[in-house]
């Protein structure tokens, strides 16, 4: 699915993943934990295709395509998603028709008829019952004055829309309060399917309470210091990351 | 991901689509400006006695005034005796009796341009008139207005049919020595649109008129007069284009609105004429004074304007609410690219009680564009709790433009409540990522992030105009996104 080798990557003169390198199969849900600064969200960023972001070396390969080759929509297109740390807001904009818009852009490049708005809308509620989400929600401007918590939320509901081939999650959990943070882990938990890999960064293994994931691996300097399975995120919690720092004790 | 500057520039290769050359014979006369002129574009007319010497007089007040230089704007000296003053197709008859006897290339010219003059197309349910350089060509939708007792015509056949009406109203808003474009055009005034609207009665159509600047040389100068009588309403739309050349033209319009008790006037302008090329070449000098005089109880105003076009805009269609409870407003979207200049606004003039005002300016600057927002909003003592609300936002795009907000104030009763708000901000990286990384193209993503940006006005555009405005704003943008 994703074939991650020695990538390094650098935002402005700070050079930040260095020779990172991570597989990651169809099906599989990936945790990507570290301290800050470490590079998780760089890493999330790149493969999305950040255009702050430069990438000085390494590959990465997307079922059989070069990635980083690709235009950031024509990743989206082939169903690379990445659930924003940061959501940006766009006023006047509806929620509803950047949505539509996306979806209907997917379809089209899967050569599949786009949807009218009343096929739409109805799929669309049908998600948003999942993420107990109410109506209101289709008219705001995007990300227009939501808290935190409902920014993440409008985050899944997009990607359960969307329904993407690989999801990167970067700290989906950051600001949200436990009651969220089992809507927004439950959205996720739907999604899992044995076609659809996740890459999800997170500070706190909390999350991986909810959404239990196949493979943990630690980041730390930029690259992976360590990987394991969901044990080694309770090991963290227990320890902290200094005993990992800068690879010292690189798996 | 290098390659987002390379799309932004094919956006920017995108060109001005209206402008072509109609190649038809016209009568034009000899440029240069002098009493012999007024009187000949009067005789040509068939004008009354009367609007004779009232062109006489604004020609002798224009002579005394110096063209303005307020505006946050750069001008190349226009030379007033290089512009012919008088264009007209040429025709055999002494006009068109009805849409067989236009002539073909000037439907073919309007079908271009997308506005099918014929009634059975497509438009149906807006009467249209076409003004092609200095006179109308055609009005369209005349017989079932005429049922509804509402007066749509060019000017001249106003000024031959209603005169006693022109006598009561032409001038009373914009006066002859207004300012010195208001003063030119009341001299030179060649054609324009007339409505009224008789006591109660609310018009069944949306009237629609079509300015057209063809020949090379000559000046624009059409008048335009709206009376909205008694407990009426009317909803009237404009649209301008320009062909394609390298010097610059004038178009200096009026506008008069009057509004009677109880009446209301929606107007709304998608402006697009030529606005020269990339390097700033060429392009119209949109230079119009428009107003609206709120002169009964309980009467509106409603200004809606998409400025899309011209080498330099300068206007600032304003309201006069004299009458109690009176209501204006003023939506605005101005758009500036390349070397576009745009200095725009309204001005709110309250003088009865109650009155109330809303401005929602929207500038967008792009490329070199320039972009000013100018506001005046004026509580009289005798405007007892007058309302203002003024928004006014900037949008800029790149690094080369530049967007400039003049609110001016002028608060003379202690009752009224002015608000103003004003915000700047640039298209970010951030938002450009956000769609793409959703899969949307980043073309269609600065679309949809400057037509969210422009909402607020264009929802108070008649529907046929709110596509059309979303389509030329699409075309114009040439999304320069640094």
């Amino acid at each position: 699915m994703l074939s991650i080798k020695n990538l390094s990557a650098r935002a402005g003169d700070h050079d930040i993943l260095k020779e990172l390198s991570l597989e990651v199969g169809p099906g599989e849900v990936h945790a990507i934990m570290g301290p800050n600064g470490s590079g998780k969200s760089t890493l999330a960023g790149v493969l999305a295709g950040r255009p702050d972001l430069e990438v000085t070396g390494g590959s990465v390969s997307y079922r059989g395509h070069d990635l980083l080759a690709m235009e950031p929509e024509e990743r989206a297109r082939e169903g690379v998603f990445l659930a924003f740390q940061y959501p940006v807001e766009i006023p006047g904009v509806n929620n509803v028709y950047l949505l539509k818009a996306a979806l209907n852009a997917l379809r089209k490049h899967r050569g599949e008829s786009e949807l009218d708005a009343f096929e739409f809308l109805a799929l669309v509620k049908d998600k948003m019952k999942l993420m107990q989400m109410d109506d209101s929600f289709l008219n705001r401007g995007v990300n227009e004055g939501f808290s935190g918590g409902e920014k993440k939320r409008n985050e899944v509901l997009q990607m359960a829309v969307l329904e993407p081939t690989l999801a990167v999650l970067d700290e989906t959990d950051s600001g949200l309060d436990i009651d969220a943070l089992k809507v927004v882990a439950n959205g996720v938990n739907s999604l899992r399917s044995a076609e659809r890999s996740m890459v999800v960064v997170t500070h706190y293994q909390r999350l991986l309470d909810y959404i239990v994931p196949d493979f943990v691996h630690v980041l730390s300097g930029g690259r992976i210091v360590r990987t394991g399975g969901r044990e080694l995120a309770l090991e963290l919690e227990e320890r902290g990351y200094d005993w990992l720092r800068d690879g010292a004790d690189a798996a | 991901m290098a390659s987002g500057q390379q799309d932004v520039e094919q956006l920017v290769a995108r060109k001005y689509q209206h402008g072509f050359v109609t190649d038809i014979e016209s009568d034009t006369v000899p440029p240069g400006l002098d009493e012999s002129v007024i009187r000949l574009i009067s005789r040509k007319k068939g004008e009354p006695e009367f609007l004779l010497n009232w062109r006489l007089r604004a020609f002798e007040h224009w002579l005394t005034m110096a063209e303005p230089d307020w505006a946050h704007v750069r001008i190349a000296p226009i030379d007033y005796q290089s512009i012919s003053y008088y264009s007209a197709p040429k025709k055999n008859t002494d006009g068109p009796k009805s849409l067989d006897e236009v002539d073909p290339k000037l439907l073919e010219t309007y079908d271009k341009l997308g506005i099918p003059l014929h009634e059975r197309a497509r438009l149906a349910g807006v009467a249209v008139d076409a003004v092609f350089d200095s006179v109308s060509v055609a009005t369209t939708f005349k017989k079932r207005l005429k049922d509804a007792g509402v007066i749509f015509c060019p000017f001249s056949e106003a000024v031959q049919e209603h005169p006693e009406l022109l006598e009561q109203y032409l001038g009373t808003v914009v006066p002859t020595g207004d300012n010195f474009f208001a003063a030119l055009n009341s001299a030179v005034f060649t054609d324009g649109s007339f409505v009224y609207v008789p006591k109660g009665v609310r018009c069944p159509m949306e009237l629609s008129t079509y300015f057209r600047i063809n020949a090379a040389n000559t000046g624009q100068f059409e008048r335009t007069l709206i009376i909205a009588d008694e407990g009426s309403h009317v909803s009237y739309l404009e649209g301008c284009t320009a062909p394609m050349r390298d010097e610059n033209q004038l178009h200096a319009a009026v506008v008069e609105l009057i509004a009677l008790d109880d009446a209301e006037i929606k107007y709304s302008t998608v402006q697009n004429w030529y606005p020269g090329d990339e390097n700033g070449v060429g392009g119209i000098y949109n230079f119009v004074t428009k107003r609206g005089d709120c002169r009964g109880r309980n009467s509106k105003i409603s200004w809606t304007q998409v400025e899309t076009g011209s080498a330099i805009t300068w206007k600032y269609p304003s309201c006069i609410l004299r009458g109690d409870n009176s209501v204006g407003e003023f939506y605005s979207v101005a758009l500036t690219n390349n070397y576009q200049q745009a200095d725009t606004g309204t001005k709110m003039i309250h003088l009865g009680r109650n009155t109330r005002s809303t401005i929602v300016s929207k500038g967008i600057s792009a490329g070199h564009g320039q972009n000013a927002y100018r506001g005046l909003v004026k509580i009289l003592p005798t405007a007892e709790g007058a309302r203002n609300h003024t928004q006014c936002d900037s949008l800029l795009m790149g690094s080369d433009c530049g967007a400039h907000t003049f609110p001016y104030m002028e608060i003379r009763n202690p009752s009224a409540v002015v608000e103003h708000e004003a915000t700047t901000s640039k298209i970010s990286e951030d938002q450009l990522f956000y769609c793409r990384q959703r899969g949307i193209s980043e073309e269609d993503a600065v679309n949809m992030i400057v037509n969210g940006f422009c909402k607020e006005v264009f929802r108070e555009l008649p529907m046929e105009f709110a596509v059309e405005a979303q389509n030329l704003l699409s075309v114009s943008l040439e999304g320069a996104v640094g």
